[in-house]
């Protein structure tokens, strides 16, 4: 964010603190698109979506004077969305699952006949077919492991910035990041190399 | 910084890190140096890289639909008003 726009943000943040509805709508303008897609990917559902952002905003309104300035406003606002995105998780799936993903062993890897996939990552992402599996893959994480990905490798957030988004540590944005990573790795060599030896005895 | 030699479980715990350019520059070599005489490693670092790469390279972002939209901000300009009062 350019020195320019941090002051305009600024300012803005200074109007609506005083309850200036014109000057938070212009807020809500700025980050909606970013805030409504990772809200879609995160919950995979339109009218979630939508339900969830509405409540992100009321709730950034409502507390708007205990912003500050630590994060970007837009940041501020991810964390906010993914708070709300998780009360609906837990409403919905009160057990949520808090099972670590596993990591390989080095023994598992030389068993498995591990081999590299042979194509180019940034054109095999232009074809339908390989999104549709890259978006079910995400959809498989658990929730909490997805949040994370999507934060890091698809919006392209720093670690210090996702876990100021999340609300946890960057230690924990590490373990999560890389244990998804390989959860998702293993669901895309089963389409990409499945000659490769699946994880699990007898999968 | 001198540090105990990675074992093959640390390895495999840090290849993201070592992926995002966060390690150390002697954990780096110690890793470029394991995976040297290590061909499932290799592959599973490189198909590591792929799926990173796979994703940074699909987010497309969808525009937030118009109907979404206009009502996002009637809600927010009637429940906004509500708060005020």
């Amino acid at each position: 964010m350019s020195s320019e726009s941090r002051l305009e943000e600024n300012e803005l943040i200074r109007r609506a603190k005083k309850g200036e509805f014109a000057a938070f709508e212009e807020l809500v303008n700025m980050t909606e698109g970013k805030i409504y897609n990772h809200l879609l990917r995160l919950v995979n559902n339109p009218s979630d979506a939508e339900e969830l952002l509405q409540e992100t905003y009321l709730s950034a309104y409502k507390n708007i004077s205990s912003f500050k300035g630590n994060s970007t406003f837009s940041t501020w606002i991810y964390r906010i969305a993914t708070n709300h995105a998780f009360m609906l998780f837990r409403k919905r799936k009160p057990e949520l699952p808090i099972d670590e993903l596993p990591l390989p062993t080095h023994e598992e890897l030389k068993r498995r006949e591990i081999r590299d996939w042979d194509f180019d990552p940034a054109d095999a992402a232009q074809s339908g077919e390989v999104r549709e599996i890259l978006s079910e893959a995400i959809g498989e994480l658990p929730e909490n492991y997805r949040a994370v990905v999507l934060l890091r490798d698809i919006e392209g957030f720093s670690t210090a910035e996702a876990a100021e988004a999340l609300g946890i540590n960057e230690g924990a944005v590490k373990t999560r990041l890389h244990r998804a990573r390989i959860f998702l790795r293993e669901i895309l060599s089963s389409h990409f190399a499945p000659e490769e030896l699946a994880a699990m005895e007898g999968k | 910084m001198a540090y105990d030699k990675l074992s093959c479980k640390e390895i495999l715990e840090k290849l993201s890190e070592y992926i995002d350019e966060e390690l150390d520059p002697s954990m780096c070599d110690e890793i470029d140096e394991h995976m040297g005489d290590c061909p499932p490693c290799v592959a599973f670092m490189n198909t590591l890289k792929k799926t990173v790469k796979l994703y940074n390279t699909s987010g497309d972002e969808v525009d937030i639909p118009s109907p979404v939209r206009t009502k996002l901000h009637d809600f927010l300009r009637r429940r906004c008003n509500e708060e005020k009062e």
